[in-house]
C-alpha cells in the first residue's frame, strides 16, 4: 500500500511540474497467499520467504535493473473459489497488471488453468499442479517449474535403488505407497506402476482418507505385508501421524521416504522422536547458511522489514521454498527485461517469455549465493519443467540434513507420459499445440 | 404507505394465484431482475462479474436447493456440496459422451443425476430424523466425493481426477466472455428461483411444510410421507446439481471432486441459516453474505491495518471478524436476514404513521 501511495504521489508531483520525468517503473506481483486454515504453516512460510526475497532485491539492488518489485497479498484460505476471486482481483493491478500467478494450491491451479491463457498471465506451479503442463506446446502459460510429481516418483525409486545397491536389486522388493486419498495422492500411481513393471518390485497402494489422523488399519496392513520400503505421499497432519504410527508399529523410519510435501519441519517436529531417521525429497534444502539467506538477514531482517513473525523459521524448508519462488520469479523478470527492455515494467506475456527461457546454471546460482540451494534450471518451449532434480534430506531429530546430491528424474519415462497426457488434453479441448521450432 | 395492499383486489383466479400477489413485490422483483440483467452488464467490470456476481448467483441456487430440503421440508442435510459435485460431473459426462448435446439440456440432466442420487440418500429419512439424518447425509458427502475420485470413468480417466468444462455454445452462440456467462447464469438462476418460489406455495410445498412442522400430523391428514420426503430430496438435489454444473461451467472451469468437500456443504448450510431458513429470498441474502463478507474483509482490513500489523495477523483477524459478525447477526435476528426484510416491509406498510 505504501509503495502504491508513493507512486501516486510521485505521479502527481511529476504531473504538477509538467516535466517529462518518468516515474520509476514498478513490477507488480500478486500473491494469493494463505495464512489461515489447515495449511497455514506452509502458506505463511512460503509466502514469507518469497516476500522477504523480493524485499531483499528491492533493498540490496534497488529492484531489477531499477524496476522495483511491488506486491499485494490476497488471502485465499486454500479455497478454490476464494483463489479465483484473488486471481481476478490481482489480475489488473499495478502498472502492467499481475505479472505472475503462483497459488501454491493444486485446486486453485486447476481453477485458473484456462483463464491464464486468455489473460496472458503465466501460472507457475513449483512442485505441484498439473504434471502434463510441462509440455509447453499445449500449455504455453503454465510452468510446473523445477520438478513435478511424476519426476519425483522416479527419483524416489532411484533413491531406493541406490540404498539397495542398484536397480537390479529392486526385483522382488516390496514397496508400500501410503498416500493421501485425493487427486494429489493418486498422481504418483501411474509412474510407480510403470516402474514396477520395469524393475520388478511389488507395489502395494494404501490409501489414507483425508485428513489422515487415523491410520491404524493401514499400518496393520503394513505390519502384515512387511514391505522393504514405505513411500509416504502425505499432506498436512497425515505426515506426523504416519511417522508416529510407524514408530508404534516398529517400522524403521530409515526405510520411509517422503515427498516434498511431507518433508518440512512442520511434518517432523510434531512427531517428536518418532521422526528421527525419516528421509524426504526436496527441490530446495533447509538451512540458513546459504549466502542468499544471509543477504536476506542483513538487508531485510536487520532493517526490521522481515515478513516472518517467528524469525526462527528463516532457513526452514518452507521458508527456503518461498525464497526459491522469489528467486525464480525475479530471474524470469530479469530474463524478460533483457529481451523487452531493461528498466521497464513488463506485461504478463513478456514475463511468460522470461519463464520459458530461464537458464539458471551453476555459475548463475553461485552469483546469487544459492549453490546447492536449488537445482540448476533451464526451460524451453518444449520443457516447462526445466530440471527434475531433487535432493533427499534426513531428519536427525532436530534438523534436516542433506544426504544425497541432486538426483535426476527418469526423464525418458516421464517425458513420454507427459506428452501422451498433454496430447489427450489438447485433443479434448481442441488445442493445436505450438510449433516450438518457430518460437525463439 | 409504501407497502399498502389496500385496494389491490383480486378479481380472477389468475390474479389470486400469481407468484407475487402484491403489486409492489411484482414491480420490485421486475426492477431487480431488470437491473441485474440490463444495467449490471453495462456498469460492472470483469472482476465484478467473474469473481463476485457469478459465484453469488450460483451459491444462491445451491442455497435454494438446501433451503427446500432443510427450510421447507425440515430434513437436515450436510451433503449439498456432494450433490453439486454430482451435477457438475454429470453435466460434464453428458457433454463429453453425447455428440451435440445442448448445454442447457446437459445441466438439466446433470441436475437429474443429482436428483436420483439425492433420492437414494434420502431413503434413510423415512426412518431417521434430525441429527441422525444429518449423519446419513454426511455419508452421502463422503461417499460421493470418494466415488468420483475412485471411479476414473467419471473424470474421463484424467490422471489427476479433475474435469475441465467444455466450451458453452447455445444455438451457435459461444458463451465465452464474462458478460455472456453472467447473463446465462442469471437466466438459469432467475428461472429456477421463480419456479422454487412457485413450488413452495403449491400442494407439494405445503405438503413439505406440513411434514416439517409435524410429520405424524401430516400423515394423519393424508400426506404420504415417503413421497413428500423423497420429492423434497429430489428437488433439492436437482437444484444443487444444477448449481454444481453452473459452478463448473460458468464459474471455475476446471473442478476437482475435493473442491466439493464438507467445508462447502457447511458454507451452504450457513448461507441458509444466516439468510433465513424457509425463505427463497433468504437464500440469496445468505449466499451474498457468506460469499461477499470475507472478500470485503480481505479488501478493507489490510487497507486500514496493513502497515501496522503483520499479514498473518490480518488474515486471522478477518476470520475473527467474520465469525463475530455471524454471531452478531444471529443474536440480533435469529430468523435470518430475510426476516429483517419482512420487518422492514411491515414498517413500510405503516410508514409514515406508525402506531
Amino acid at each position: 500500500m505504501k509503495l502504491k501511495k508513493t507512486v501516486i504521489l510521485g505521479a502527481a508531483i511529476a504531473g504538477l511540474l509538467g516535466s517529462s520525468m518518468a516515474v520509476a517503473a514498478e513490477q507488480f506481483i500478486g500473491l494469493p497467499s494463505y495464512r489461515v486454515g489447515p495449511y497455514a504453516a506452509g502458506g505463511s512460510g512460503i509466502f514469507g520467504g518469497w516476500i522477504d526475497y523480493m524485499q531483499m532485491i528491492n533493498e540490496r539492488d534497488g529492484g531489477i535493473n531499477g524496476v522495483k518489485l511491488a506486491w499485494e497479498e490476497c488471502e485465499t484460505e486454500y479455497n478454490n473459489a476464494r483463489g479465483v476471486e484473488c486471481y481476478e482481483r490481482l489480475k489488473s493491478k499495478g502498472e502492467t497488471g499481475n505479472s505472475v500467478f503462483q497459488p501454491l494450491s493444486t485446486g486453485i491451479t486447476y481453477s485458473v488453468l484456462d483463464k491464464v491463457a486468455k489473460d496472458q498471465i503465466p501460472l507457475v506451479t513449483m512442485g505441484y499442479g498439473r504434471t502434463d503442463a510441462a509440455d509447453g506446446r499445449v500449455f504455453p502459460y503454465v510452468f510446473p517449474l523445477i520438478t513435478t510429481y511424476w519426476s519425483q516418483a522416479t527419483t524416489m525409486v532411484k533413491y531406493i535403488a541406490n540404498k539397495e545397491g542398484g536397480t537390479d536389486k529392486l526385483k522382488g522388493k516390496k514397496i508400500a505407497l501410503l498416500y493421501h486419498d485425493s487427486a494429489y495422492g493418486k498422481e504418483s500411481h501411474a509412474v510407480l506402476e510403470k516402474m514396477a513393471e520395469r524393475y520388478g518390485y511389488e507395489l502395494t497402494k494404501l490409501a489414507v482418507a483425508h485428513p489422515g489422523n487415523e491410520q491404524q488399519s493401514q499400518w496393520l496392513q503394513i505390519r502384515q505385508l512387511r514391505p522393504d520400503w514405505v513411500i509416504l505421499w502425505g499432506w498436512g497432519v497425515m505426515n506426523p501421524t504416519a511417522l508416529k504410527s510407524a514408530a508404534k508399529t516398529g517400522f524403521s523410519r530409515e526405510k520411509m521416504v517422503g515427498v516434498w510435501w511431507s518433508g518440512a519441519e512442520e511434518d517432523t517436529v510434531p512427531a517428536g522422536s518418532a521422526a528421527k531417521g525419516f528421509t524426504a525429497a526436496g527441490y530446495n534444502v533447509a538451512g540458513a547458511d546459504y549466502p542468499v539467506i544471509k543477504d536476506i538477514e542483513t538487508n531485510v531482517y536487520a532493517k526490521g522489514k522481515g515478513n516472518m513473525e517467528d524469525k526462527s523459521r528463516v532457513g526452514s524448508v518452507y521458508y527456503n521454498r518461498g525464497v526459491v519462488h522469489g528467486l525464480i520469479t525475479v530471474e524470469a523478470i530479469r530474463k524478460a527485461q533483457e529481451k523487452f527492455g531493461k528498466g521497464k515494467a513488463l506485461t504478463g506475456e513478456q514475463v511468460r517469455w522470461g519463464f520459458e527461457n530461464l537458464d539458471i546454471d551453476d555459475k548463475r546460482l553461485a552469483e546469487m549465493g544459492a549453490t546447492g540451494f536449488l537445482p540448476p534450471l533451464k526451460t524451453s518451449c518444449m520443457d516447462h519443467e526445466g530440471s527434475g532434480k531433487v535432493k533427499y534430506q534426513q531428519w536427525d531429530g532436530s534438523k534436516w540434513n542433506v544426504v544425497t546430491d541432486w538426483i535426476d528424474a527418469d526423464k525418458e519415462l516421464v517425458r513420454g507420459m507427459i506428452e501422451e497426457s498433454a496430447a489427450a488434453y489438447a485433443k479434448e479441448k481442441g488445442i493445436t499445440p505450438r510449433d516450438c521450432s518457430k518460437e525463439m | 404507505m409504501l407497502y399498502r395492499e389496500a385496494g389491490q383486489f383480486k378479481a380472477s383466479y389468475e390474479a389470486d394465484q400469481q407468484i407475487f400477489p402484491i403489486l409492489q413485490d411484482r414491480v420490485g422483483v421486475l426492477l431487480l431482475i431488470g437491473f441485474f440483467a440490463l444495467v449490471v452488464p453495462l456498469i460492472a467490470d470483469q472482476y465484478w462479474l467473474k469473481a463476485i456476481l457469478i459465484p453469488v448467483l450460483i451459491f444462491s441456487l445451491a442455497a435454494i436447493g438446501l433451503n427446500i430440503l432443510t427450510g421447507y421440508a425440515g430434513q437436515l442435510s450436510l451433503g449439498s456440496a456432494a450433490f453439486m459435485a454430482v451435477g457438475a460431473f454429470g453435466a460434464y459426462n453428458f457433454m463429453l459422451r453425447i455428440d451435440g448435446m445442448p448445454f442447457l439440456v446437459a445441466i438439466l440432466l446433470g441436475g437429474l443425476c443429482a436428483a436420483l442420487v439425492g433420492v437414494m440418500f434420502g431413503l434413510p429419512s423415512l426412518r431417521i430424523k434430525g441429527f441422525y439424518l444429518a449423519v446419513a447425509t454426511l455419508a452421502a458427502q463422503f461417499f460421493i466425493v470418494w466415488a468420483l475420485v475412485k471411479i476414473e470413468w467419471f473424470s474421463n480417466y484424467s490422471s489427476s481426477g479433475v474435469i475441465t468444462a467444455q466450451e458453452i455454445e447455445i444455438l451457435g452462440y459461444a458463451f465465452d466472455g464474462p458478460v455472456s456467462k453472467y447473463l446465462l447464469t442469471l437466466f438459469v438462476v432467475v428461472v429456477m428461483a421463480l419456479l422454487a418460489k412457485n413450488m413452495v406455495r403449491s400442494t407439494t410445498g405445503r405438503a413439505w411444510m406440513a411434514v416439517r412442522d409435524m410429520d405424524v400430523a401430516a400423515e394423519v391428514i393424508g400426506i404420504r410421507l415417503m413421497r413428500t420426503k423423497l420429492t423434497a430430496f429430489a428437488v433439492s438435489s436437482f437444484y444443487c446439481g444444477v448449481a454444481g454444473a453452473l459452478y463448473a461451467y460458468t464459474y471455475i472451469g476446471t473442478v476437482e471432486p475435493e473442491g466439493f468437500n464438507l467445508d462447502l456443504s457447511f458454507r451452504i448450510l450457513f448461507m441458509i441459516i444466516i439468510g433465513g431458513v424457509g425463505s427463497i429470498m433468504g437464500s440469496f441474502l445468505g449466499a451474498a453474505f457468506i460469499v461477499l463478507l470475507p472478500i470485503a474483509l480481505d479488501v478493507f482490513v489490510p487497507m486500514f491495518l496493513g502497515d501496522l500489523v503483520s499479514s498473518s495477523f490480518v488474515s486471522n483477524l478477518q476470520l475473527i471478524v467474520f465469525g463475530g459478525l455471524i454471531v452478531f447477526f444471529l443474536i440480533v435476528e435469529p430468523h435470518g436476514l430475510a426476516r429483517l426484510w419482512q420487518i422492514g416491509k411491515e414498517k413500510l406498510r405503516l410508514w409514515p404513521f406508525p402506531h
